[in-house]
């Protein structure tokens, strides 16, 4: 493990050629991947509150690349590959560990949809295999394969190159390598306007530390999009909607894997100091406050309980939420906005911790060629007028 | 969780309703008239604001009727929940 120098503070210079709002993951990896792969490296990035204190610090860190259609494979495999290959690019040890995730099917429908995208996988050069209840209680002893569970285990996919990494030294691992690179990185600075040329066009942001002019830029901002959008005129196909997660307290190592089942929501890790890490759905309402409600949390206990009867005895420890993003199809906008000098990454709602390399990659691209990364120009805001959606609700198992 | 008043049946328990997304997006009084863009912009454009947000909701498990709130989506509290038929208090 190599030692870690932090980032600089850096204070806000007036003008730079790309200005990223937003110092989540998705925002420091592209400012990483414009110095290093394009050689920008005037560059800043502007975080509104501390670095990587929004969805990055808040994810339950599943990694995975099994998703149904092509257009998705393509940019979770490219980022699969990136993690496979991140401690060596970045020199960090970023806990990557690829323990293998489980999809549990539950009913007939379940068992049909997760054998097709296991063969969709396949076809896409993704990892997956197909195990039987009796397979999943031998590579996870500890889930109840009962046939009289209300939601009985029927079967389950395998990604065993899917795993977890630890969120918080990832971006503080982008954040320092793109500071090195001369990237500027300033925080507590909200962006609360742009600023407007000739045609509309975006040169920069306001921000409450002061105007910083930038030839392009670049929204990384998550469940904040939608706001900072509006600041423009620009709607988004956008709902930003609370998501929540908890820890149990401290436990030996039980769970070696990971294990996700969509049809009673629960996906659970446990983390290497012995919390168990468990995740639900959305909030099914609009929300901005960081939390939401309590019987998210105790449905998805049920349904850990069920699974996991060991689990009745562990303790709660904390829970929390974060503002995701979602769009009507469930994938994410990476693109140009339609306003010439501003561009977007945004839309990946529950899932987008496990994109964090390639989204860097693809946006940084799309940014300083001007033209849309290969990876990234199915994702475009346009497919919602062209119809070409990219449906992955369901078809990509649950969507963490 | 949140308590929700219902218009019909008063304050209850957030499980026992459905959230509906935003409130108010008339169905295009002239279909044939739209075009793709004016499409996208009917089926998936939507306000996302922070702060008062006009929404629906359905109330599945308990008199099954659909009505309109404003809520606050900075604090998820309820400004106010009114019937279809009726404007914002
Ligand atoms: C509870 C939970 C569990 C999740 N689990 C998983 C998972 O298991 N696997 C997975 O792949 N994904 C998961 N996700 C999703 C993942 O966290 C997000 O898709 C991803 O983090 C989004 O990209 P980001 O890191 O750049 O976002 P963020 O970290 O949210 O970064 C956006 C940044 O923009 C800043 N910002 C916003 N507005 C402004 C402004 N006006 N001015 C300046 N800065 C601004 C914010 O402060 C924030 O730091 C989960 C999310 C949550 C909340
Ligand atoms: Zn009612």
């Amino acid at each position: 493990m190599c030692a870690v120098r932090y980032w600089r503070a850096a204070e806000p210079k007036t003008t730079y050629e790309v200005v990223i709002v937003g110092g989540g993951g998705h925002g420091l990896a592209t400012a990483y991947s414009l110095a290093k792969r394009h050689g920008i490296t005037d560059v800043c990035v502007v975080e509104k509150g501390w670095l990587a204190g929004g969805n990055m610090a808040r994810n339950t860190t599943i990694i995975r690349s099994n998703y149904l259609w092509e257009e998705s494979a393509a940019i979770y495999e490219h980022s699969l590959k990136l993690w496979e290959g991140l401690e060596e690019e970045l020199g960090v040890d970023v806990e990557f560990s690829p323990r293998g995730v489980l999809n549990l099917a539950h009913d007939l429908g379940e068992v049909r949809s997760s054998m097709r995208r296991v063969h969709a996988n396949r076809l896409n050069g993704v990892d997956a295999e197909w195990l039987t209840p009796e397979d999943v209680a031998a590579f996870c002893p500890l889930i109840n394969i009962s046939p009289s569970l209300r939601y009985p285990v029927l079967g389950a996919t395998l990604q065993r190159r899917g795993g977890t990494a630890r969120h918080d030294k990832v971006a503080w691992a982008y954040a320092t390598r793109a500071s090195e690179l001369g990237v500027d990185i300033v925080e507590h600075a909200e962006v609360t306007g742009f600023l407007r040329g000739p045609g509309g066009r975006v040169e920069g942001v306001s921000t409450s530390r002061g105007e910083i002019r930038g030839a392009k830029v670049a929204l990384a901002a998550a469940g904040h999009t939608s706001e900072l959008a509006a600041m423009v005129g620009l709607r988004l196909p956008l709902q930003s909607h609370p998501l929540q997660a908890l820890v149990s307290a401290l436990y030996e190592p039980i769970l070696d894997c990971v294990v996700m089942s969509n049809k009673v929501h629960v996906y659970v890790s446990q983390a290497d100091k012995g919390e168990l890490v468990m995740g639900a759905g959305i909030d099914a309402y609009n929300g901005y406050a960081q939390r939401g409600s309590f019987h998210v949390i105790e449905e998805q206990l049920a349904a850990a309980v069920e699974l996991f009867a060991i689990f009745a005895h562990a303790k709660l420890l904390r829970t929390w939420g974060g503002i995701v993003d979602v769009c009507p199809d469930a994938s994410p906008i990476v693109g140009w906005s339609g306003i010439d000098g501003l561009f977007l990454n945004c839309g990946w709602g529950t899932g987008g911790f496990k994109a964090t390399p390639a989204a860097g990659w693809a946006y940084a691209e799309t940014i300083a060629t001007g033209e849309p990364s290969e990876l990234v120009r199915p994702f475009s805001l346009e497919r919602f007028t062209t119809g070409a959606l990219i449906d992955e609700h369901g078809a990509a198992a649950v969507a963490h | 969780m949140l308590l929700i008043r219902c218009p019909w049946c008063g304050p209850r328990d957030e499980i026992e309703f459905r959230y509906g997304g935003q409130a108010h997006i008339a169905y295009p009084a002239d279909p044939d008239a739209l075009s793709d863009a004016d499409w996208a912009d009917f089926l998936f454009m939507r306000d996302n604001p922070r702060g008062p947000f006009r929404e629906r909701w359905y109330h599945v498990h308990g008199c099954r009727r659909w009505f309109n709130a404003v809520r606050d989506t900075s604090t998820h509290r309820f400004v106010a929940t009114y019937r279809i038929d009726e404007e914002p208090v």
